[in-house]
């Protein structure tokens, strides 16, 4: 027993504690209830709500068990007289102005505030003074207030300071007047502002989308996993019914805590998009039609058996999903496998690790003493992983980022490179050099001096215990990924830091394990047969004879839409498993399989850490839509292929997880032959751009609450004063975005964190569809 | 660490505040130490407040936030707080009558209601043509040995009578 554990003891009961900790940890580790609003254990301690009051002996007073330190031989009562009068007067005060509008309120049976004045109100108010009324503000299309209902406890106040690193809500006024709020009318932004639903203790702040929709008594639950990014946060599925009508985090300390983001809670009001597909379609007369099964999949099965089938699927899908994608590619006798649908430079797939993993736990993202992140926006990619990111910085961690813009953080970046795209591989050389990194592989370096910064985000990896280099999702959508990875690689070697890759997609890992690339197997062993297949780009790049499109939208997901559009629609042969019928399928397609969405189907992701989780379907799918494993199968049995016979698709994962036996997790790798350095482009305006947050996925993208939030508005050309001054361009001004023959029309957006030369034109959204690569030469000017 | 969020875009404070105001806040902020600049909160509100005839507008605070590297709400927070701000537009004189209980144990009340009764207006508003401001006064002015008082525009007037209420208010321009 070390000199830290003391003894207490707690209504007659001994117990073990820290010294200094707070009381409430100790009697909420004993099961020993302590009603309170304020207190989180998350948050740090406020002690303004005054329900946690109990008897300590020897203190005059009753102490508040929230702010109250454990010293040795404490007599804790929580339940005698005074402490129960404390808790009762508390109680009193806290209803004085709560309205009782129970019956019409979302967190009715759920509702902390109704649930202790159950234990410990009275049955009638002595107060018949007027009540306080609060007018409400907007603050955006995903949070609802109600703040008559709010009893000042402070959580979202502190959540918004503390955990999400923006201070946007807060407490204004004073005594009777005291609000909490914006005080100006204005969007919360943050991508993980839906937490704070969750920790009001009242109504005051409701899940908007779901608002007036059900009584949580009526709901039934069942766990999930997020599929929008490579977290795998751990979620609660609540249907009503048959319908979802809700999404809550499920409590998971390694994972994702207890929050989740904003597109894991509100991504599932896409579920009932007016895009689903409820039928299976084929083209007739050059239009889609609904068609029955059979119908359907024999003509699936017609358009497969061609001489050059590329099989395209989504690192969105299910790792069943993904797996069976590549196995019915490859029993059709091709290679062409790929799920890089967003990738642009393929040449360092053979040095890629089995699988692109953090290299480390996410709890050990709180620990870093230094971090480099190459191309991430972690804070709206990975928006749980960057939270814990954010919590090493606080400690003083010197994390620097390079990047084709400035992202706004919420955290302060030692070092925060922001520069054109193709200056990247420039700014990570110098970084390597510093750092004395072994990098003379590399062919046709021109003279590089490392300057200080450099020398700084060197040193700091260098000197750092625990140290990282994180390659983000900008990276493997950029050009220059090969020589990105070479780099990083180094650097890693170089400082010791451990190379973390972060999956781009919520299966990302999953699909390298599944064999979803054209170099390897499931399992990551080499090909069979006919040697490597054609990656994405390569399978679009001309027209093949026939496609399985699993989940993808190609004007969407593809690095090159434009591109790909033009090669599935030259082809006659598009066949597409998918859940929603987006422009682009409606174009290309000419046999719409309907399939199940996350919630529908059994399905295992696997998260940047390797953690493989499998749910299973909470819903039914609509109409004749099923769960993909069971179009595979009956696919496969159209086609005459053997091996698909599956009787659950738990079968479809224990195969898999034959294939993945005793695989050596590891990013670092040596190259065979290093990539030749990436010389800047010769253009006069660049395009650069990124995958935005709620752009990611079909589920995401249909999300109605979160394309209207703020970082749901991303269609706009932005680019900096000194680009907007040469291009004679104003704020606001509509322009015409034209790159290799297509154009589309956007908005500008003035904004200095765009580096010159460049506009910032993002992919994944309709209206930048008709354009091409995400990075590389544009012409912009007004109409 | 900087604390304002990243997504906010504030005001350059030299946009708002005039050179007077900056120089004042500036002179404030250096009586603290670089990383503690919030510290000079109150005296920057006050300033701005000064700059903006009695009261402080959205802008004004998001120029202070600016200024003391502060997240707006935090500024929203002090200014709302603290009674010596007006976070909306009020009259160009501020009329504080103490209403604490030496000045109404020595005849507040009709202090009061005679200033009411001659502009027409309650305690909290401002007259039509902006020149007068009613504010309720919810401290103790610390001036019992002289109640009923009052403070006009930062100037203590002591043993009030309607008479003399009526000259100094017409006083004023």
């Amino acid at each position: 027993m070390s000199d830290d554990t003391i003894q207490i003891t707690v209504d007659g009961t001994p117990l073990t504690a820290k010294r200094g900790q707070m009381l409430i940890e100790v009697t909420d580790a004993a099961g020993i209830d302590v009603p309170r609003f304020c207190y989180h254990k998350k948050l740090s301690v406020a002690a303004n709500c005054r329900m946690c009051l109990v008897e300590v002996e020897k203190a005059p007073k009753p102490l508040p068990a929230c702010a109250t330190p454990c010293m040795p031989d404490m007599v804790v009562h929580t339940d005698s007289r005074v402490a129960r009068d404390a808790q009762k007067g508390t109680m009193e005060f806290l209803l004085i102005n709560h309205p009782l509008d129970c019956p019409i309120c979302d967190q009715g049976g759920e509702c902390e505030l109704q649930d202790v004045a159950m234990g410990y109100g009275n049955g009638a108010s002595q107060y018949t003074e007027g009540k306080r009324v609060v007018f409400d503000k907007y603050i955006g299309p995903l949070i609802a207030t109600e703040m008559t209902r709010c009893i000042h406890c402070t959580r979202c106040v502190r959540f918004g300071e503390e955990i999400a690193g923006i201070r946007e809500l807060g407490a204004t006024g004073r005594g009777e007047n005291v609000r909490i709020g914006t005080y100006i009318e204005k969007s919360v932004v943050s991508e993980v502002s839906g937490n704070v639903i969750d920790i009001c203790p009242v109504g005051a702040l409701t899940a908007r989308p779901s608002r007036f929709t059900a009584r949580a008594w009526e709901l039934s639950q069942q766990p999930g996993v997020s599929p929008h990014d490579s977290v795998g946060s751990n979620i609660f599925i609540h249907m009503d019914g048959s319908t979802v009508n809700r999404v809550v985090p499920r409590d998971n300390e390694s994972i994702n805590e207890v929050w989740i983001a904003d597109r894991d809670r509100f991504s599932y009001q896409g579920l009932t998009s007016a895009e689903r597909v409820t039928a299976p379609m084929i083209r007739v007369d050059g239009e889609l039609q609904a068609t029955d099964w059979s119908t359907a999949l024999s003509a699936a099965a017609a358009k497969l058996k061609s001489d050059s089938l590329g099989v395209l699927t989504s690192a969105n899908n299910t790792l069943e999903e993904l797996y069976l994608s590549q196995k019915l590619g490859r029993a059709l006798g091709s290679n062409n496998v790929d799920h890089r649908l967003g990738q642009a430079d393929f040449s360092a797939e053979d040095a890629a690790p089995v699988m692109p993993w953090l290299g480390m736990g996410l709890n050990d993202l709180e620990t870093l003493d230094a971090a480099l992140l190459i191309g991430s926006n972690i804070r709206k990619d990975q928006p749980i992983a960057a939270l814990r990111l954010r919590k090493s910085a606080l400690k003083g961690a010197s994390i620097s980022f390079i990047n084709p813009r400035h992202f706004p953080l919420h955290f302060d970046a030692a070092e925060n490179i922001a520069t054109r795209f193709d200056r990247m591989v420039t700014e990570l050389y110098a970084v390597a050099k510093a750092a004395g990194a072994d990098v003379s592989a590399m062919q046709d370096v021109p003279s590089i001096e490392s300057e200080e910064r450099h020398q700084r985000i060197a040193d700091a990896l260098q000197n750092g215990e625990r140290a990282a280099v994180f390659l983000g999702n900008i990276s493997v959508q950029h050009p220059d990924y090969a020589q990105l990875q070479f780099l990083a690689n180094a650097l890693a070697k170089a400082t010791g830091a451990t190379l973390a890759m972060l999956p781009e997609r919520a299966n990302t890992a999953g699909a390298w394990l599944a064999g979803a690339v054209p170099h390897r197997g499931a399992g990551g062993k080499a090909v069979q047969g006919n040697g490597r297949g054609l990656n994405a780009t390569q399978m679009l790049d001309e027209s093949l004879q026939s496609y399985l499109l699993v989940g993808v939208e190609p004007e969407l997901d593809a690095a090159n839409p434009a591109q790909a559009v033009k090669a599935l629609q030259a082809s006659n042969g598009v066949v597409a498993i998918s859940a929603y019928l987006s422009d682009g399928l409606k174009q290309v397609a000419d046999v719409v399989l309907p399939a199940a969405t996350f919630t529908e189907t059994f399905g295992t992701y696997v998260n940047a850490t390797g953690n493989w989780q499998s749910t299973r379907g909470a819903t039914n799918p609509p109409g004749d839509a099923r769960p993909a494993w069971k179009i595979f199968r009956v696919l496969a049995s159209e086609l005459e292929l053997d091996g698909f016979e599956y009787n659950s698709p738990e079968d479809i994962t224990r195969e898999l997880q034959a294939s993945c036996g005793g695989i050596q997790l590891g990013n670092l790798t040596d190259f065979s032959s290093a990539p030749a350095f990436a010389a800047a482009r010769e253009a006069d305006l660049l395009r650069a751009g990124e995958t935005p947050i709620y752009a990611t996925d079909p589920v995401v993208r249909r999300s109605q609450p979160l394309q209207k939030s703020l970082d749901g508005k991303q269609a706009f050309a932005t680019m900096a004063n000194a680009v907007a001054q040469k291009l004679s361009l104003g704020d606001g001004d509509t322009v015409s975005v034209r790159q290799n023959g297509s154009a589309v029309t956007l908005p500008v957006k003035l904004d200095n964190n765009v580096p010159d030369g460049c506009v910032w034109v993002p992919t994944g959204l309709p209206e930048t569809a008709a354009l091409g690569e995400l990075f590389g030469a544009i012409e912009v000017s007004k109409v | 660490m900087s604390s304002v969020p990243a997504d906010v875009h504030l005001p350059a404070p030299e946009t708002v505040l005039n050179e007077h105001s900056i120089h004042e806040i500036e002179e404030w902020m250096s009586r603290y130490p670089e990383d503690r600049k919030q510290s000079a909160v109150l005296a920057a509100l006050s300033i701005a407040q000064h700059q903006n005839q009695g009261w402080l507008s959205t802008e004004l605070m998001d120029a202070v936030a600016a200024k003391l590297d502060m997240p707006p709400i935090a500024v929203y927070e002090v200014a709302s707080f603290y009674s010596m701000f007006e976070t909306r537009p009020v009259g160009r004189h501020c009329v504080a009558i103490c209403t604490n209980i030496s000045c109404m144990l020595m005849g507040s009340d009709t202090i009061v209601d005679h200033v009411e009764n001659k502009y027409g207006i309650k305690l909290g508003d401002s007259t039509e043509d902006g020149r007068i401001y009613l504010k309720v006064e919810e401290e103790c002015l610390a001036a019992c040995a002289g109640g009923p008082m009052m403070q006009v525009d930062h100037v203590y007037h002591t043993q009030l009578t309607p008479e003399k209420v009526d000259e100094i208010l017409d006083a004023l321009d």
